[in-house]
């Protein structure tokens, strides 16, 4: 503790550290303010991205034949195929072709409400993942695999039970199989139940990735309800929830949605846009997230380096690391006590720095008219935090660095070439996405995982590759392959100390 | 506690590259007394008190400061304090801050650190850039650092360096009083003629190993070794009674003779007896400058015999 008192008194004590971090702070907040004023504003005022029950962006786009169901009861359906049409990725007039995206939906839904974002529970086919169970946007299960077809259709009920909703598919609808469970978030009495359909825009991979329309149209047989049914304004009404098509994917040219009734209890419906969350990618358009706001921590993390490194390589410059080392002969207590001070002020400058710039890059959308990609308050907080242990475990390195090399110029180009330069190159485009990964994974660079908020969803698809803003690790994933350089560096320093004349 | 050896190196050996710096460095700084380090640059005075502090490892040997390595020492501060480089600072620390950070690595109260700043004289300078300080003032804030643990040892390289005459002299004074209070206080440096009237005793080194060690009063009492001074007008006349009483007589300029061998009042007794007049008889005050030539002298053929060894080595 001694070792850490002198060594934190070392660092109050000398004005340029003390201004640089509380530089690296500022620096970071103004970089983020130069970076969104240069924006354009977009030209038409995006409305704000509906949030679902879990506080992230959703899309909530489809078309929905629906009545009210004011207590308990159930609906179940045959589906018997689900088609669709899909624009010409070229935008060329008229090139529509027939076919179906892989996430393209029909089936059954019970939502709280016709509100974009309201929970729900729903029992689908999909285009190429078979029979599927989702609630509230992010929660998907597996059903029946396989095509619904006239020969080989799929059952689908969904049952009500209070707060509890309960998915189930069959082949025969005779013998029934639960897929999963949902429970409505408020035990509320009226909800809207009946048949959607959706179908997300079709996603080109190719070429950094686009996107392009697609439409899908569901047959449904033999809708049977029981229990509570509203009986207002005789029975179905049709309509598109959710005007903005958001980051799903609108109408292919030349087709809109609707519904007939056809024969046998049955319905043909068609429509657009999915019931998902929003994720990164192609489809994303001009929309900010949470890492864009953070993008000032380049300023920081440079600065921050330039004081790590010569926090101890002015020591070596000045002849002051025999001092210290005769105040303090345990070398490894005096590095510990070293790398304590730089971790904890670059924690404190990080998260700070990412605690305003989060709020404040928010506002600055909002006033040019972009909307924001929201993500649940958690994992805000874990960027905001992440960037300052992310701060941190450079700071580290940092310190480290300038324990090994001694000089100042040869640690800072070090650590400025191990962290943002990998980082520039894998995600400025300079490498196709196969290397560009292996760097993310496999550099200190990792690191910035922590900092992404887009989220990667087995049940959307997309592009997800540092071209659209992905990291090949999770965030702690990331930050664990940055602490790992750290530590190592750290114990190179250690053992360089040990061993070296001071 | 005052141990009785101070600070005490045995046998320390050392090499950089092909430089042999130590070749079984062995002394002892005893308590009560300012013991002076002295020798040619490069004769290994700064490695042997770095590896005293632990900075520097030596291949073979031992250095304990009260007893132990420096390297265990809880708190190393307050069992001996040092000062190796006076330039050793991060220029845009004050003088107190330099001190402050240095006080807490031991625990000590931030009151040490201006008392130890009154007693070197920076109080008025206590919160100045040390960027800014000339050499005389560092070398008075390296002071400062050593004294701040009040330690029963002192180590101090070439304190001298750089020094105004009063500079010079307040450290003799200071570097006194430590020893009168019973601290075991060792000064290297270059010049003899620094340690002038403040060393009680000698280590004096070339070559990485120990030439003499040795109080300073035996060392002078050996050299002067009775040479007795002696003004005349008759010169030759003096030299023939001294001659015979088996004295060596040396002219040593127009009525001066130089006499050894013989005890300054048996010379005024002779002199008297047989009537020679004399206006002056002096013993030659011999300077620690000329002892440690005469010392150095046998240094060098030691060397050149050393060097001899080194080439089979």
């Amino acid at each position: 503790m001694r070792a850490l008192h002198a060594e934190w008194t070392k660092f109050r004590t000398v004005r340029g550290w003390v201004l640089g971090s509380v530089g690296a702070m500022l620096a970071s907040v103004l970089f983020l303010l130069v970076g969104t004023a240069s924006s354009n504003q977009h030209p038409q005022g995006v409305t704000a991205l509906p949030v679902g029950p879990g506080g992230e962006a959703v899309n909530d786009s489809f078309y929905f034949v629906h009545r009210a169901l004011t207590g308990d009861g159930s609906i179940t359906v045959l589906v018997t195929a689900l088609t669709g049409v899909l624009a010409d990725p070229a935008g060329g007039p008229g090139g529509n072709t027939s076919g179906v995206t892989p996430w393209s939906k029909a089936g059954i839904l019970v939502k709280e409400s016709l509100d974009q974002g309201s929970p729900y529970a729903a029992m689908m086919v999909t285009g190429a993942h078979g029979v599927r169970m989702q609630n509230d946007f992010t929660h998907d299960r597996a059903g029946l695999a396989g095509s619904p077809s006239a020969a080989e259709p799929r059952w689908l009920r969904l049952v009500r039970t209070g707060r509890t909703v309960i998915g189930l598919d069959s082949i025969d609808g005779v013998r029934w199989t639960e897929v999963g469970a949902a429970r409505l978030p408020e035990p509320a009495t009226t909800v809207q139940v009946g048949l959607f359909v959706a179908a997300p825009a079709a996603v080109q991979a190719s070429g950094g990735g686009s996107s392009s329309p697609a439409t899908a149209t569901g047959d449904f047989r033999r809708v049977t309800l029981s229990g509570a049914w509203g009986q207002a304004a005789g029975g179905w009404q049709g309509g598109q929830v959710g005007g903005d098509a958001g980051t799903s994917g609108s109408y292919a040219p030349g087709t809109i949605g609707g519904w007939t009734a056809t024969t046998g209890e049955g319905f043909t419906v068609t429509g657009a846009g999915d019931i998902a969350p929003v994720v990164g990618g192609p489809a994303l358009g001009p929309a900010f997230t949470v890492e864009t706001f953070l993008v000032g921590t380049f300023v920081g993390l440079i600065v921050l380096t330039v004081v790590a490194v010569q926090f101890v390589t002015t020591e070596y410059r000045r002849g002051l690391l025999g001092q210290t080392l005769a105040a303090t002969p345990h070398r490894s207590r005096t590095l510990a006590a070293k790398a304590t001070v730089v971790a904890t002020v670059a924690f404190a400058v990080g998260a700070a720095a990412a605690t305003v710039s989060i709020p404040l890059g928010e506002l600055r959308a909002h006033a040019t008219h972009f909307a924001v990609l929201t993500v649940p308050t958690a994992v805000q907080a874990r960027a905001a935090l992440g960037t300052g242990l992310l701060l941190a475990a450079t700071a580290v390195l940092s310190l480290a660095l300038g324990v090994v090399l001694r000089r100042s110029a040869t640690a800072i180009t070090a650590v400025v070439a191990a962290t943002v330069f990998p980082h520039l190159l894998a995600f400025g485009g300079m490498l196709p996405s196969g290397p560009a990964e292996w760097v993310l994974r496999l550099t200190p660079a990792a690191g910035f995982a922590v900092q992404q908020t887009l989220p990667r969803h087995d049940q959307v698809l997309s592009v997800y590759a540092p071209s659209s803003g992905y990291f090949p690790l999770s965030p702690w994933g990331g930050l664990a392959v940055l602490g790992t350089w750290s530590a190592l560096a750290l114990a190179a320093a250690a053992m360089l100390l040990r061993r070296r004349d001071a | 506690m005052r141990d009785d050896v101070g600070i005490e190196v045995a046998g320390l050996r050392k090499r950089f590259g092909a430089t042999q710096a130590l070749d079984g460095m062995t002394f002892a700084v005893r308590p009560g007394r300012v013991t002076g380090f002295v020798g040619p640059n490069g004769a290994g005075k700064s490695t042997t008190m770095r590896v005293v502090l632990g900075l520097d490892a030596p291949d073979a040997g031992r250095a304990l400061v009260g007893g132990r390595p420096y390297r265990s020492l809880r708190s190393p501060l307050t069992r001996l304090g040092s000062l190796l480089d006076a330039g050793a600072l991060q220029p845009s620390r004050t003088a107190r801050n330099h001190l402050l950070w240095l006080a807490h690595s031991q625990g000590l109260p931030a009151r040490r650190v201006d008392q130890v700043l009154e007693q070197v004289g920076l109080a008025d300078a206590a919160r100045r850039r040390a960027g800014g300080f000339s050499l005389g003032m560092r070398q008075r804030l390296g002071i400062a650092a050593a004294l701040l643990g009040d330690p029963p040892a002192l180590m101090l390289d070439e304190p001298f360096n750089g020094l105004d005459p009063e500079g010079i002299r307040w450290i003799r004074g200071l570097l006194t009083s430590l020893a009168a209070e019973g601290r075991a206080v060792l000064v290297s440096s270059h010049l003899m003629g620094e340690l002038e009237d403040v060393a009680d005793h000698l280590v004096v080194v070339g070559r990485g190993r120990v030439v003499a060690d040795t109080g300073v009063r035996e060392l002078l009492a050996g050299v002067a070794a009775g040479r007795v001074m002696l003004r005349t007008s008759e010169p030759l006349a003096a030299a023939e009674v001294l001659s015979h009483t088996g004295a060596t007589v040396q002219v040593t300029g127009p009525g001066t003779l130089g006499i050894t061998g013989l005890p300054g009042e048996a010379i005024v007794a002779r002199l008297t007896a047989a009537a020679v007049p004399f206006a002056e008889v002096a013993t030659h005050r011999v300077t620690l400058e000329e002892a440690y030539l005469a010392l150095t002298g046998d240094a060098v053929q030691y060397r050149s015999a050393d060097s001899a060894a080194g080439v089979e080595r």
